[in-house]
């Protein structure tokens, strides 16, 4: 038997009418009740609270006093737009501080990544014994910035210093390495460097040791030196976690505050004076709360930078 | 390029052998398979020739010149290994390409080998993909054209088709036979699959339980295995291993329980024999009790022939071929007989040349 078009179509009133209170009632399925409201909020709450408090606020804060005047207590007082801002670019202070931060920052995510993967891929060989130097390569990832600040202010104390006996020893000049501002930057450097290299053994040991085996059994086959196998193989294997580390640890130096502070204070001259110890200074030694802010903002975007460059390349090399 | 094995053996440590004793000479342009179960030590085997481990005693010679302590590039052959051991993050050309780059050689050869290569296992429109971007059979595709890119005229495979679907290793196998051929590689095969053995050998080595248990051509280790490992190993379905007896009242005769009675032409040396019916060498027709030495528990219907699975009275298990379609119902009583092709083993599995002028009759 034929129906007629009236029944089977869904545009038939009767069926528009029970769609829609289907979707309705499936709409009220999904809409909180005062009490699921609660919990939610109850669950959101505390996150929110912490990051409001510790992140939101502040971040907030800081772009608003940033674009005024604040007297000593930090209170704003004339709106300056972004002036701050201008006066901070055109300072030949503040860009000296930009260029030592960005040729600290290279120079620590350069030598921790190659010194970094000569050891690990030192490591990383099967011998007797590998699992001691395993250990001691990444021993410095438990050590604390004031510990390790102290033991090399002890090395490289130019009387007592372990690498002033060493140059004497060997009838070399003496480093003044906290003194000369070349020197006490490359003292900050090496310190960095000796503090980052055991996290930075850790993970590129990690990423080598997933690598299949099968790849160098064949590479050895085929003929390839150890030199070819490691250019070949190795960096185009671990290149994800190359990157990633490399990104980590140029944003963490660009954060570095702690050995600043403990061992130059930005001196001397000024040589090793970044752009975070440098904001601790404006703000609470200085009192130019409105500055130090604008600098923060600024700081912020670099490592915004930074961070968006790792997402975009990770996202293309991750699969190779 | 001939490979002479001299008494080698494999200790990981003083109590875990895992090879004794191996002597093997493989001939130039041959095709040669060395075939067990797993964990027999195959592979390692093949990676002692390899040179990727090292070997605990004998000699390894690769054209009459020990290689014991020549590392792997030193030895001059190439490998298929099991995953095929492809770069992920190069594309197909590169790949192949990799050992001549490695070996620093000139780049308008290195372009014309890969070219050549990539031609002969019809890769040639995939040279730009990533291994990712490729089938399994594609895969193993670039392995073989990296092994053929290499002028080596030794070739290790390592189970190079263990990875891939039936279908695609039936093809790969006539591939890499073709291959072989063309190019005359000395070419050892390692694998677990009795098929692939016996399809594509010239010389199979029967490996199990540290110990070569046999070298021979496919047809020899068929038909003439030198024990009831080799003659289970090799033929679907497998072999029937019977347990006999001498006969009390006749020493030429030999008893299966009182299922079958096999006479020979020759005295039973000893009390307790073995004997080997290949399943299509039985018989097997419908019989009333009194005669039946065994029951039908399945049939299975091949097409071409029928396999009957039966339990002799006595209990043991037993497979007949027979061409054709039988049927048989579950629990029939059937009468099986075999008059030729019969082997003997002694209880330790050791063949035994007793005359095969013998029959089976219940």
């Amino acid at each position: 038997m034929l129906k007629s078009p009236a029944q089977s179509t869904p545009t038939s009133p009767v069926s528009v009418e029970k769609t829609k209170s289907k979707l309705a009632e499936q709409e009220a399925k999904f809409t909180l009740n005062a009490k699921d409201k609660y919990f939610a909020w109850a669950f959101l709450g505390p996150s929110l609270l912490i990051l409001g408090v510790f992140i939101f606020y502040p971040m907030v804060k800081t772009l608003y006093l940033s674009l005024f005047l604040t007297n000593t207590v930090g209170k704003p007082t004339v709106f300056v737009g972004i002036s701050n801002y201008i006066n901070l670019l055109t300072s030949a202070d503040y860009l000296s501080s930009l260029g030592v931060t960005l040729f600290y920052v290279f120079a620590v995510t350069i030598i921790t990544i190659a010194l970094g993967l000569v050891l690990a891929n030192l490591a990383s060989k099967r011998l007797p014994g590998i699992g001691l130097f395993r250990t001691l390569f990444s021993a410095t990832m438990g050590v604390s910035v004031s510990v390790a600040a102290i033991f090399w202010l002890f090395i490289f104390n130019p009387s007592t210093g372990f690498l002033s006996l060493i140059s004497t020893w060997m009838h070399l000049p003496q480093i003044p390495w906290l003194t000369d501002p070349t020197a006490a930057m490359w003292a900050v450097i090496i310190t960095t460097v000796w503090m980052n290299l055991g996290f930075t053994f850790l993970i590129l040991l990690g990423a080598m040791s997933s690598v299949p085996t099968t790849l160098y059994e064949a590479a050895n086959i085929e003929g390839a030196s150890s030199r070819f196998q490691f250019f070949h193989i190795t960096i185009p294997s671990i290149s994800p976690t190359l990157f990633f580390v490399s990104i980590i640890t140029l944003i963490e130096s660009f954060k570095s505050f702690g050995l600043i502070d403990l061992m130059t204070k930005g001196g001397p001259t000024n040589a090793t004076n970044m752009l975070v110890y440098r904001i601790y200074k404006d703000a609470f030694y200085s009192g130019n709360y409105a500055q130090a802010s604008a600098e923060s903002i600024i700081l912020t975007i670099i490592i915004a930078l930074f961070t968006l460059l790792q997402f975009k390349v990770l996202e293309k090399r991750v699969n190779y | 390029m001939s490979i002479t094995l001299r008494n080698v053996r494999k200790d990981y440590d003083a109590q875990t052998e895992v090879l004794k004793d191996i002597s093997v000479k493989v001939e130039t342009g041959e095709f040669f398979v060395i075939v067990g179960p797993s964990g027999c030590g195959k592979s390692t085997l093949l990676r002692m020739i390899a040179g990727l481990t090292p070997i605990t005693a004998g000699e390894v010679s690769i054209n009459d010149k020990v290689v014991n302590d020549l590392p792997p590039k030193a030895r001059k052959l190439t490998m298929v290994f099991q995953n095929y051991a492809l770069f992920p993050f190069m594309n197909v050309r590169d790949n192949v390409a990799f050992g001549l780059k490695a070996r620093k050689m000139d780049q308008a050869d290195i372009k014309q080998r890969v070219d050549e290569a990539l031609k002969m296992v019809n890769l040639t429109e995939l040279a730009n993909r990533k291994p990712r971007e490729l089938s399994g059979g594609q895969r193993q595709r670039v392995a073989l054209a990296r092994a053929v890119a290499s002028d080596a005229k030794i070739c290790l495979m390592d189970e190079p088709l263990s990875n891939l679907d039936a279908q695609l290793r039936i093809k790969m196998r006539q591939e890499i036979y073709a291959l072989q051929r063309k190019l005359g590689l000395t070419l050892i095969y390692v694998t677990h699959d009795q098929v692939e053995a016996m399809t594509m050998a010239d010389h199979i080595m029967v490996l199990n339980d540290k110990h070569v248990q046999q070298i021979g051509t496919p047809s020899e280790i068929y038909q003439n295995p030198a024990n009831d490992f080799v003659a289970k190993f090799f033929g679907t379905p497998q072999i029937n291993i019977l347990n006999a007896q001498r006969s009390q009242n006749d020493n030429h005769v030999l008893n299966v329980s009182s299922d079958l009675e096999i006479a020979l032409d020759e005295e039973v040396p000893a009390e307790n024999v073995k004997i080997g019916i290949r399943p299509d060498d039985m018989k097997a027709e419908a019989a009333e009790s009194v005669e039946a030495n065994a029951t039908v528990k399945n049939t299975e219907f091949l097409g071409d022939e029928t396999i009957i699975y039966a339990t002799l009275n006595s209990g043991e298990d037993i497979h007949v071929v027979v061409p054709g379609q039988v049927n048989y119902r579950i629990f029939q009583p059937i009468k099986v007989s075999a008059d030729s092709n019969l082997m003997f083993f002694d209880t330790e599995g050791k063949r035994m040349n007793l005359s095969k002028e013998a029959y089976v009759h219940a």
